[in-house]
């Protein structure tokens, strides 16, 4: 190394040193650390600086969406950034996240609506942000044997086999049914700002099965006001044991945990949330508000090792998928069978035992520009928020676009895949056009019910649904 | 000739001797191997017959299978270690290059603990959770045994809390250590704190209550040989009082112990705190088709450590008591 790099690059350290100083002085933080990004971005990554945090833990729950974090750890993605990483299984959903906020893990793999819940206040009040979108889809709908046997007759048939996509309009007879028989239907999601469990009541409101509203105003967070389908927290790994105890009679889960009830034989997987809304973003890596100000170039570091995992694991259409399976059956991941992670890993899903179906996208890792954070994505949480009235007053259209800027955090990512371009592990190609993308995407039509959404308007789009709040309706 | 005919009888008298010794040794080997061995069949047989959805519940040959593999998997970590620290090294040394001012710094592996280590900070937690229950316990109890006023202000908060489960303390345990432990180089981790502390609460109550009874109920005898010798107040505690109440003294210790390591896989259980319980957990949460032969071999590890803990504190009572004639079991 030349002289002049040397002195270059400590002064650079030393800059970044005193910006961060700066930083933690007057707490207005990120502002400044965006007026370093250009800066960061125009010199290579190895003069970016060094890591202000070199030992990190980050937490994840067992579900094989996690892969982008277990890949950038055992591929050394992490190590190539100067990243020693602690990977830890978390118990459950509120753990993980008390636990980002208290600061015990430095980030972690969190459900897409957890920073936004928790940023405008529902639940554990905490600024969260993301600047790292973990995959697409990847979500089912299983119920047990049972209630399939009660379906079943309801759904249009073709060779034998159901017309996939099942819409939850053969479920409500069946629901009807237990009313009569004055039982309670009762389904597991896991977690109130989960992305299953707004899948899941789209699909229900689909068909026409309330699934009831939250009212935190009024201290009611049990959402199952109106109901006519209870829906209740379950941790992912236990869905399938709480279903075979008949606690509840179907569920909303991530991977491997629907096709776990394939292989033990103890419920169907109905629909997945590919067939729900196409290409719907599924976890993201958050990190605290005051950690990524705190460590601004960690955090640029930790997005380029995920983004490379991310590639991998998509990297010649799904090529190192099998390996990638291998790595999540280990016992510290999601330590489920191989064959069972297989199932929906590489590009298929087994609905009833032996209707196994091509489903290539059923877990995108990076196309479809899968890793980028998009404000139009933050705001279709949003939207479900107050659909369920999680949010429990009319918001404005503005409202939903400042509170998703404050979450979502493309900024970083723009400055970590520029930085892996000039490194020469990406194409530009492979990310969107960064100078001219707004972060909303355009008008999407592909949701099971076909009510479009346009992300610039949330408003209008909540005036579509007959089920839900919207306006200034209010519980 | 008489020396002679002495000299094989002698022989065959030590004969008899030695098979009377070594059956009255097998005699007391039998019973033990023949209860394991039918435990084993029974075991064999009754796990064949319980299917769950995990696949058949775990035989003896299964979790042999499992012992070995995760024996192996310890081994396949350690070399990763190696190969971690290696790499670090290399890293270290470029940074060095590039970056005069860092200081190198090796970090400690960052892969997943295996079974072994789960054993190991299992039985570290134990140990400092009994040890610190002890020095508070003892020291305590013999003050309740001594003054009656002592025993008269205490003995409600004992009664009131020896019942209460360790694991209701665990949030507030969690909760009061999160606040109250902080630093930013932490010399050891909250979870050990929080472990720790939950195993103390429960150590604390039998070794109090067997020390107090114990040091109470000490021979009128020996107090009066105290008096006699006009023995001071620390030479009275460790002359007399001590000595004499070791048995009960141990007694509690052996109980507290014996909770203690139960009431730490609980712990770890539901606070998802590094060791043994942890381990059970997550294999549970795993629901692979091994998941439930990993666990058992988990729970006869658990078994067995209990059991050499309790011998290991049955063999220092013999050491430290006076009386080397009692019968210890």
């Amino acid at each position: 190394m030349s002289k002049q790099a040397l002195t270059t690059s400590r002064l650079l350290g030393k800059f970044s040193k005193a910006v961060s100083n700066l930083q933690a002085g007057i707490g207005i933080a990120f502002a400044i650390g965006v007026g370093l990004v250009p800066v960061v971005s125009s010199v290579s990554a190895q003069e970016m600086g060094y890591a202000e945090k070199e030992e990190l833990k980050f937490g994840f729950i067992k579900l094989t969406d996690m892969a982008p974090l277990a890949v950038a750890y055992e591929k050394g993605f992490f190590e190539d950034e100067g990243l020693y990483v602690t990977l830890e299984a978390q118990a459950n959903w509120k753990v993980l996240l008390d636990r980002v906020i208290d600061g015990q893990l430095d980030g972690a793999h969190m459900l897409a609506g957890q920073p936004l819940g928790a940023t405008i206040g529902y639940g554990t009040e905490a600024h969260i942000v993301t600047a790292f979108s973990m995959d697409l889809n990847g979500n089912a709908i299983t119920v047990s044997n049972d209630v399939w046997q009660q379906m079943k007759p309801n759904i249009p048939h073709e060779n034998g086999k159901p017309v996939h996509p099942i819409k939850a309009d053969a479920l409500k007879p069946v629901v009807n049914s237990f009313k009569e028989a004055g039982k309670a239907f009762k389904m597991g999601m896991v977690f109130p700002v989960s992305t299953h469990n707004y899948e899941l009541r789209y699909w229900l409101a689909a068909g026409g099965i309330h699934p009831g509203y939250y009212a935190p105003h009024k201290g009611d967070n049990s959402g199952q006001i109106d109901a006519d389908a209870l829906l209740s927290v379950t941790p992912p790994p236990q869905m399938p044991s709480t279903m075979e105890a008949g606690t509840i009679h179907g569920y909303c889960v991530g991977e491997p945990w629907n096709q776990q009830a394939v292989f033990k034989g103890i419920g169907v997987p109905v629909v997945t949330d590919y067939e729900i809304w196409k290409n719907n973003p599924e976890k993201v890596f958050g990190v605290s508000k005051g950690w990524a100000d705190k460590h601004p170039l960690t955090h640029i570091r930790v997005v380029k090792a995920m983004i490379r995992a991310a590639m991998w694991l998509d990297e010649n259409n799904n090529a190192n998928r099998a390996e990638a399976v291998k790595i999540l059956a280990k016992s510290q991941y999601v330590g489920a069978d191989e064959e069972v992670i297989a199932n929906s890993m590489t590009g298929t899903f087994e609905y009833e035992k032996g209707d196994k179906r091509d489903v290539p996208d059923f877990n995108v890792f990076f196309r479809h520009n899968a890793t980028y954070p998009y404000y139009s994505d933050a705001i279709w949480y949003l939207t479900q928020m107050r659909r369920w009235g999680q949010i429990s007053e009319q918001k404005s259209d503005s409202w939903f676009k400042d509170m998703a800027k404050k979450v979502y955090r493309p900024d970083i990512y723009a400055v970590a895949a520029k930085a892996l371009i000039s490194e020469g592990k990406a194409l530009a190609t492979d990310f969107p056009e960064f100078a001219t993308e707004s972060g909303f995407k355009p008008r999407q039509t592909d949701f099971i019910d076909n009510i479009p959404y346009d992300g610039s308007q949330p408003n209008a789009y909540l005036d579509k649904f007959d089920i839900g709040l919207k306006g200034d309706s209010k519980i | 000739m008489l020396k002679q005919d002495v000299i094989p009888m002698r022989f065959s008298q030590i004969k008899r001797i030695n098979s009377r010794a070594v059956s009255s040794y097998l005699g007391q080997a039998v019973w033990p191997i023949l209860g394991l061995v039918i435990f084993i069949g029974l075991w064999n047989v009754l796990a064949k017959n319980v299917d769950t959805s995990l696949g058949q519940f775990p035989g003896p040959v299964a979790v042999w299978e499992q012992a070995n593999v995760l024996i192996e998997e310890h081994q396949a970590q350690s070399a990763k270690a190696e190969m971690f620290y290696e790499r670090q090294e290399k890293r270290n040394a470029q940074r060095v290059l590039n970056d005069p001012g860092y200081e190198p710094k090796i970090r400690a592996f960052t892969g997943a603990p295996t079974f072994f280590e789960q054993i190991w900070t299992s039985l570290y937690t134990v140990t400092v959770g009994f040890l610190v229950a002890s020095i508070l316990a003892v020291p305590i109890g013999i003050f309740c045994g001594l003054s009656k006023a002592a025993y008269g202000a205490i003995n409600p908060l004992i009664q009131l809390f020896k019942p209460v489960s360790p694991l209701a303390w665990l949030p507030l345990v969690t909760m009061v250590v999160s606040a109250a432990y902080v630093s930013d180089d932490p010399m050891f981790s909250k979870s050990f704190i929080t472990s720790a502390v939950t195993v103390s609460l429960c150590c604390l109550w039998p070794t109090l209550i067997n020390t107090a009874v114990g040091v109470s109920s000490i021979d009128k005898d020996l107090l009066n040989v105290s008096k006699v010798l006009r023995l001071n107040a620390m030479q009275h505690v460790f002359k007399i009082v001590m000595p004499s109440s070791i048995p009960a003294i141990f007694t509690g210790l052996r109980l507290s112990l014996g909770i203690g390591w139960m009431v730490l896989i609980a712990a770890e259980m539901l606070a998802q705190n590094p060791g043994l319980g942890k381990f059970v957990w997550d294999e549970f949460q795993n629901g692979s088709s091994e998941s439930l032969a990993r666990i058992m071999v988990a729970v006869l590890t658990i078994g067995i450590i209990g059991f050499v803990l309790d011998r290991l504190m049955l063999q220092l009572q013999k050491q430290v008591s006076w009386d080397k004639s009692a019968t210890l079991r």
